[in-house]
Order: C-alpha cells, then sequence, then structure tokens
C-alpha cells in the first residue's frame, strides 16, 4: 500500500472513530489506537502519538461549545489540571520506559473499564455540604437548569486530586483523553453533578494532552504523515457527531460499541500477552 | 467596579472559547496545507510505520520545525500545525492567569501559573 491510499483509509478510519467517539461519549482516542495498531500494524508508540494529538483538537473544538452554554467549572477544571498535567508528564515518560507489549495490555484493561462506564450508569450523588478543601479553593458552583441555576456542593478533594493524577499518568502513557477515569473522579469522588463533570472533563482533556503531547514531540514519537490524517479525520467527525447528538439515540449505539470495543480490548491483550505489539 | 464586571466569568469563558476555536481551525488549515504538499510528494512511497525508528532531530524541536515550516517542507508544515495545536491549550492557560488576576482572585492566579509552568516544562524540558 502506498502512502496516498494509507492516508486516506486512515483519514477515513479517523473520521469514524471521531464520529462514533463522540456519539457514544468514549473519545476518539480510545478507539484511534487500536484502529491503526490492530487493523494498520502501525506500532504502539506512533499510534500514541497521533491519537493525543486528535485529543487535543477534540477537546479544543468542542470546549468552545460547551463553555458558552455556563455548565463546566472553572475553578474546579483548573485545580485538578495541576494533577492531570504532572501525571501526564508521569505517564509520557513512563511510555519511553517500559515494553509496548505492557503498554497493549493496560490499554487494553482501560478500554474495558471505558466500555463498561459508558453502558452502565450509576444514580447522581450530591455531596449533602461543601468539604474542607473544596471550601479552601472555593470549588462550589451553579448550573443552568429549565427551572433556573441550581446550586451543588463539592467534596471529597484529595480522592478526586489523587484519581485525577492517575487519570493524567493514563493519558500520557496511552494517548487518550482518559475521560471514563475522570468522570469517576468527579461524578463518584467529588459528588460534582453529571453536566458539569462531563463539560469540565472535556475541558480539561485538551490541557493534559497537551503536556504529554509535549514530550512525546520532543521524543520523536509524533511523526506527521502519520499524525495528519488522524488528526483532520477523528476532528472533521467529532464535529459532525457533536451536530447530530442531541437528536440521536444513542442507547442501542452504546451497548453494541461497548461491546464491539470490548472485544477489541481483549484482542489488545492477548497481542501483548503474546508479545505482538 | 467596572473592570470586574468586564471581566465576569461567562465574559471570560466566552473569550477563551473563541481563543480555542481560533486555535483548532489555524491548525487544521496548517495541517491540511502541509498534508497536501505530502501527498503529493510522499504519496507514491511505501509508508514504515510498522517499526518504530523515532523522528529526526530537525522534526522535533520548536526552531527547527519552523525553519522546515518557513521552507514549504510538507513534513515541517504539518508538525508545525501540530505545534499550534498543542500550543492552544497552553495559550488558554495562560490567558486563564490574566482573567483570574483581572478579578483579584490570587488564589488562582498561583493556581493556574503552576498549570502553566508544568506545560512549558514538558514543552521545553528534554
Amino acid at each position: 500500500m502506498a502512502t496516498t491510499e494509507f492516508t486516506l483509509l486512515v483519514a477515513g478510519g479517523s473520521f469514524l472513530a471521531g464520529l462514533l467517539g463522540s456519539l457514544t461519549g468514549l473519545g476518539g482516542g480510545v478507539i484511534i489506537v487500536p484502529l491503526l495498531t490492530l487493523l494498520f500494524g502501525v506500532d504502539i508508540r506512533y499510534a500514541i502519538g497521533a491519537s493525543l494529538v486528535s485529543v487535543i483538537a477534540t477537546s479544543s473544538g468542542a470546549a468552545a461549545a460547551y463553555l458558552k452554554e455556563g455548565y463546566s467549572n472553572m475553578r474546579v477544571g483548573m485545580f485538578l489540571e495541576i494533577a492531570t498535567t504532572i501525571g501526564a508528564i508521569c505517564g509520557a515518560y513512563l511510555a519511553t520506559r517500559i515494553p509496548t507489549a505492557a503498554i497493549a495490555i493496560i490499554f487494553g484493561l482501560v478500554l474495558l473499564y471505558s466500555a463498561w462506564t459508558s453502558v452502565a450508569q450509576p444514580p447522581e450523588l450530591a455531596a449533602p455540604d461543601t468539604g474542607p478543601f473544596a471550601r479552601l479553593l472555593r470549588l462550589d458552583g451553579h448550573y443552568p437548569t429549565p427551572e433556573g441555576e441550581r446550586a451543588y456542593h463539592v467534596t471529597g478533594v484529595p480522592a478526586g486530586f489523587s484519581l485525577m493524577w492517575i487519570a493524567g499518568v493514563l493519558s500520557g502513557l496511552l494517548g487518550i483523553g482518559s475521560g471514563a477515569v475522570k468522570v469517576l473522579a468527579m461524578d463518584r469522588a467529588m459528588r460534582i453533578p453529571f453536566k458539569v463533570s462531563t463539560t469540565t472533563s472535556n475541558f480539561m482533556i485538551g490541557v493534559t494532552a497537551a503536556a504529554s503531547a509535549g514530550i512525546y514531540l520532543r521524543r520523536g514519537y509524533l511523526d506527521p504523515g502519520m499524525a495528519m490524517p488522524v488528526m483532520l479525520g477523528v476532528l472533521a467527525g467529532a464535529l459532525l457527531g457533536a451536530r447530530i447528538l442531541p437528536g440521536a439515540k444513542v442507547r442501542t449505539l452504546r451497548i453494541v460499541f461497548s461491546i464491539a470495543i470490548s472485544a477489541v480490548a481483549i484482542e489488545m491483550i492477548l497481542q501483548g500477552v503474546r508479545g505482538k505489539i | 467596579m467596572a473592570q470586574s464586571q468586564f471581566w465576569n466569568d461567562q465574559r471570560v469563558e466566552n473569550i477563551i472559547g473563541n481563543l480555542l476555536r481560533a486555535g483548532v481551525i489555524l491548525a487544521a488549515a496548517v495541517v491540511l496545507a502541509g498534508g497536501v504538499l505530502y501527498v503529493a510528494k510522499y504519496g507514491h512511497q511505501q509508508p514504515q510505520y510498522g517499526v518504530f525508528h523515532g523522528e529526526p532531530s530537525d522534526l522535533r524541536s520548536v526552531s527547527q520545525i519552523t525553519q522546515q515550516a518557513i521552507s514549504l517542507h510538507s513534513r515541517g508544515l504539518i508538525q508545525l500545525g501540530l505545534l499550534i495545536l498543542i500550543a492552544t491549550p497552553v495559550a488558554r492557560v495562560a490567558f486563564s492567569v490574566m482573567a483570574f488576576a483581572a478579578e483579584r482572585d490570587w488564589l488562582y492566579v498561583v493556581v493556574t501559573l503552576i498549570v502553566l509552568a508544568v506545560l512549558l516544562y514538558s514543552l521545553t524540558s528534554t
């Protein structure tokens, strides 16, 4: 296969990955890395570099729309970005030191977890009162509802901060947005409402990915010929997904897609165990 | 108090949203331009991504990438687009430092400066 065909095929696959990632809420990164490694036989380090770049593009592109709606909490996002960016740098350094087979196995496990959380959505838990760290950092906020502004409390800052560090490590190591772990930190540990946590998480993903992408660039993991069709394809797919999402029935799509993604995850783990990645 | 009204949170969020959008559009345009040149020049060759060899040093640092892009080398141009994309969230954080300072929210000026320092470290360390 010559470069022209390769570029067009990767761009097409990335477009689908961006579209499905945005419709299911999983994000393009968790799809693009298995697509490139399993289907196109790309070395996982190039795949991760290209995926990271596409993650920055979709996060920044979508954040513009979310910010105008007034859901995201800038103080929560900025404070937790200390944890995610430091984690992302740790993850990027880790990626250069551990064998690619281990990266593939960890990727598969995170993929299984992401597929699970996209289907099983536990009920929202509101914090009864503001936690001590949240009070110090003035993290409480409010968001618009049809019945007017609704205020919420934030709690569990130490647990949320620690989980965010892990989300950052995984993002830097695997080239993904780690949306599933970020939502775990904000929904479960810090008791932030869904609308606020998903939009704030999206907002943080770009900054987190930028921290590790800088290291990937300087280490020579970012190949322009590889990243170009991935970035453009995922961005176009994600923008289309965001446009049709409000009217789409995504429940069935999510379930079907989660099963497919789980199969891909197991394949990645097996390839890693056999040392083929 | 005219200044603090000017810098209210919603206004800051709108400006940041537009900043992010502009950065992504500019980056995508540069990457696309480089991509067209790239396919025109290397389209017939065989891609070699199965084996990892790392990028040459002229596609790794800001100054060298800029040089490559100015002389319209396709791979350098794409890399410049990627650099603009990486710089977009960094610019967003830098802007937030100023916005929190204008609101006289010194605690968050410090928080945001820490994030900015971590980002700059990742872009400049080896």
